[in-house]
């Protein structure tokens, strides 16, 4: 399930269904692409949530996230991904203390999986052949400092929405059950895709997402020829198209890396405070979890181009995906709420 | 189709089906299908074809622990499940398939190790297989001949197309084509014109060619794309402009107009002759009931504890609402009998050893109550007689309803302002009551009545119960929100609340009782996303039979 992939495309024989479609060669959608690569310069920006037509390339940009990332340093064969060997976790014995590199996770959580897999279980094989009481650590373990993803995140079964709310907000895994009392970080940026036509998403599950995309299909014949030309050059020939595209997502590797140290020296004016407060009081977004987030997401594409300050250019960009899905639906606007967005960003900052 | 094209069609698919995505077939039962049934098996595909069991769970598809062989060994021994090993699925019922199966499916099919052949047996116009389902594969066939002799393609030219493959090259203006093809279909998703051009390219193959040509790509429209279509309005001078695609997508190639202008031509054309407009109709119908709004009638499946179909059991203490399932107890004790021998000697004595954590309880599929909101207008354009009919009509759909222990609501609006009448209940004495007393006359506040039948939807919805809103008026609304008489702001304010109760997912139905069927309530009705039905001389049996019969589906 694991996205191995990773390390920008080096593949050398692997069967064609393994190679991932490159980030930079998906058309369009800036958006998505942008909201992305916001949280991987800042995770704490909070999840993702992509929603729109079918075959938009939705799970296509997650898992080309995937291979993009750069890679961390965690301690080897570290089941929780821990970045020094005095924070692995107690339960896990471990043969050796070294520090390897190894590709951000990016962990799929599919729709059918159990309750067990994902927050880990008891060890069924040792139990058993060993008699030992051993944790198998679950989806959540292997996510930690990564991503966590979850396709038609609108269809997930309901006991397993609210654990993984609990989760991300606490950033810790707590298991108790099997006679096992097990705790572990489980720190992720959950990004999670669906269409809307299959069914809405609980307003607690959508907050939680720091950003939120829409994504279409293209209207423009052009663009649409586009997508379907470079597919069609990916699916005959993989190797080819993904050496062709790696030094741009070697380029994104690295301005993801550059823009990481430079965000906490990025300046937030008053002014750029006051025009968050500003828009959110227009739209009448409930609490501040709106304000925090379309700072950070500011900050984040500030870092991102390199500028010594939050401007006002930098919210205009970020506030709609930050925003758009922290109103209260109003039956009687059928426009949507991006386009809600985009009125009050015209009225209030000019 | 005709029985070569079907030989042709079943060729495509066995030269590259995962690529494909695979084979939406829709027929009814009879000889015909189960030859084609038949035929499938004989197939030479690359992969084996593997039957799926109607209404697949989690543990048939992704496996799961062999409690027989876990016992027996003493070794946990965990199961394949059926997307473990690639294979080509064949789906049976696809009509009835649920979203969790279908998209289970697709992501199984993103994984490129499967296929699935979704046998669709199209028992009623609305049902069709999920979107999520059929935008991902690439053939559909709709047999219509009984009596034709069904010819297996030669296994040799399906070898040889499986090996020219990856030599065929298609040309840029091919890519255009089918791009602009699909635009003038009425074809949004992307992966149409990429299945499309898949499809193609297996042709060229077979067809021995290593350039796909206009032939392929005419064919490959016939196979991918006819059934994607959007149906073509009933007048014809509706849609004028199907040659040129909008002007404002850059027209910098000075060749547009010429010859590839009218290549695209040719693919509407042949992707418009493949399936009788009949059938786009039925899967048009298909698509709207199935998008979302799930108008099924017999209220959203959700996971309850009493009738249905049987889940996956969960890890839960047994109480008055949650059964215990015992052989998911079982299970989830069996492998653990050793270890907990040595851990509790104080339990020795016993058989078996459960811990409390073994439990496990029963859930089912459980249906949601319905509830039908009666909007109906009595207001004085709707004149008196046949609001005495559509008391009626609502008076014996309120016995039905009754039976079948289904909610009813009823509200009307006149004059300013709407009043729900009965809020949700189950009391057939008091409904009967209500109507009678019901008043006439008056403007027509349409949208004040639907935005009341929206609010009266939402929060029976909040209660776990599936509304149906049902409209009876004769459109000619006149009193906007506020209650000023203004026909125009009352009409576009109608619309919009028709939208907002679209937008809410509820299912809606529209009866028109005017004189004259009033196309502006059918564009309202199209808003809503509802079925609208013009009864003009109506009567309260006739009422009631219609009504019966749109809730039913």
């Amino acid at each position: 399930m694991t996205q191995a992939v990773a390390r920008i495309h080096p593949r050398s024989d692997a069967a064609r269904a393994r190679a991932v479609y490159p980030f930079s060669a998906i058309v369009g959608q800036e958006d998505m692409k942008l909201a992305l690569l916001l949280t991987a310069v800042d995770p704490a920006i909070g999840g993702v949530l992509v929603f729109g037509d079918r075959g938009t390339g939705k799970s296509t940009a997650v898992r080309a996230l995937a291979a993009l990332l750069p890679e961390i340093e965690a301690v080897e064969g570290c089941p929780v991904n821990s970045p020094r060997p005095e924070q692995v976790p107690e339960w896990v014995t471990l043969s050796s203390s070294t520090i390897v590199r190894r590709p951000t996770p990016v962990v799929d959580l599919p729709l059918g999986a159990s309750e067990d897999r994902v927050v880990g279980a008891l060890d069924i094989e040792r139990a058993i052949a060993r008699g030992e009481k051993a944790f198998e650590p679950g989806l959540l373990a292997r996510a930690n400092r990564g991503y966590l993803y979850i396709d038609e995140v609108n269809l997930l079964e309901d006991h397993l929405v609210d654990l993984l709310l609990d989760v991300a907000q606490s950033g810790e895994n707590v298991v108790e059950r099997d006679g096992l009392s097990i705790r572990h970080p489980a720190r992720f940026v959950l990004v999670g895709s669906g269409n809307p036509e299959e069914g809405d998403l609980r307003p607690q599950l959508l907050d939680r997402f720091g950003l939120s995309v829409e994504v279409t299909s293209p209207r423009d014949i052009e663009t649409r020829i586009e997508v379907i030309q470079r597919r069609d050059a990916f699916d005959m020939d993989p190797d080819a198209f993904l050496a062709n595209w790696r030094p741009q997502d070697l380029g994104l590797r690295e301005d993801i890396l550059a823009a990481r140290p430079r965000l906490s020296q990025i300046q937030a004016p008053n002014t750029a405070l006051h025009d968050c407060a500003a828009l959110c009081i227009a739209l009448g977004s409930d609490g501040v979890r709106g304000e925090l987030t379309l700072l950070r997401a500011g900050r984040a594409l500030a870092a991102l181009e390199a500028a010594p300050a939050v401007t006002r250019a930098h919210l205009r960009r970020v506030a709609p995906m930050a925003l758009a899905h922290r109103l209260r639906r109003d039956p009687l606007d059928e426009a949507g709420s991006t386009a809600r967005v985009a009125r009050a960003l015209s009225e209030t900052l000019p | 189709m005709g029985s070569d094209a079907t030989t042709t069609l079943l060729a495509v698919l066995a030269v590259d089906p995962v690529a494909l995505g695979g084979l939406w077939l829709r027929s009814r039962s009879g000889s015909h299908r189960t030859r084609l049934t038949e035929a499938l098996h004989r197939l030479s595909l690359p992969l084996p074809l593997v039957r799926l069991p109607a209404h697949a769970g989690d543990e048939a598809l992704f496996g799961g622990l062999d409690i027989a062989s876990t016992l027996g060994s003493g070794l946990p021994v965990s199961r394949p499940g059926l997307l473990d090993r690639p294979a080509i699925l064949l789906l049976p019922m696809a009509e009835r398939c649920d979203r969790a199966l279908a998209t289970r499916l697709a992501q199984a099919l993103d994984r490129h190790h499967h296929a699935v052949i979704a046998l669709d047996e199209a028992a009623d116009e609305s049902e069709g297989l999920p979107t999520a389902l059929a935008d991902r594969l690439a053939l559909f066939l709709c047999p219509d001949g009984q009596d034709e002799v069904l010819i297996l393609p030669d296994p040799e030219l399906v070898a040889a197309a499986r090996r020219r493959l990856p030599l065929v090259k298609v040309p840029h203006a091919a890519v255009r084509d089918l791009v602009a093809a699909c635009d003038v279909l009425g074809i949004e998703s992307l992966r149409a014109p990429m299945l499309a051009l898949t499809t193609a390219r297996i042709l060229a193959a077979l067809a021995g060619r290593d350039v796909v040509e206009p032939p392929d790509l005419a064919q490959a429209a016939e196979f991918a794309l006819a059934h994607r279509a959007a149906p073509m309005p009933p007048t014809p001078e509706a849609e004028p402009p199907p040659a040129q695609p909008p002007p404002e997508t850059g027209n910098d190639d000075a060749q547009r107009d010429g010859p590839e202008g009218t290549a695209a031509d040719i693919l509407v054309a042949a992707a418009r002759a493949a399936l009788p407009d009949e059938v786009l109709r039925q899967l048009d119908a298909g698509r709207l009931t199935r998008s979302g709004r799930g108008s099924t009638g017999t209220g959203a499946a959700r996971a309850g504890n009493r009738h249905g179909r049987p889940l996956t059991p969960r890890r839960a203490r047994p109480s008055a609402q949650a059964r215990l399932d015992l052989v998911a107890t079982l299970r989830s004790a069996a492998p653990w009998q050793g270890l907990r021998r040595d851990a509790w000697p104080h339990r020795a004595g016993q058989a078996l050893l459960v811990a409390p954590s073994d439990l496990h309880v029963r859930r089912c599929k459980d249906h949601s109550d319905r509830v039908l909101i009666f909007a109906v207008d009595a207001s004085g354009s709707a004149a008196v007689a046949r609001l005495a009919e559509a008391k009626g009509a609502v008076e014996m759909l309120l016995a039905q309803a009754y039976s079948r222990r289904d909610h009813v609501a009823l509200l009307t609006f006149r004059g300013t302002g709407a009043d729900l009448l009965l809020p949700p209940s189950r009391s057939l004495v008091q409904a009967r009551q209500r109507l009678r007393g019901l008043p006439g006359g008056g403007g027509t506040p349409l949208a004040r009545g639907l935005e009341l039948a929206l609010d009266t939807a939402t929060r029976a919805r909040g209660r776990g119960m599936t509304p149906t809103i049902a409209v009876l008026t004769d459109g000619k609304c006149n009193i906007a929100l506020d209650g000023r008489p203004d026909r125009e702001l009352a009409d576009a304010q109608s619309l919009q609340m028709a939208r907002a109760i679209r937008n809410a997912g509820t299912s809606a139905l529209v009866i028109d009782v005017g004189q004259r069927p009033n196309p502006r309530l059918a564009e309202i009705a199209v808003g809503m996303g509802a079925r609208y039905i013009a009864l003009p001389r109506v009567t309260a049996g006739r009422l009631a039979g219609v009504l019966e019969s749109a809730l039913e589906r």
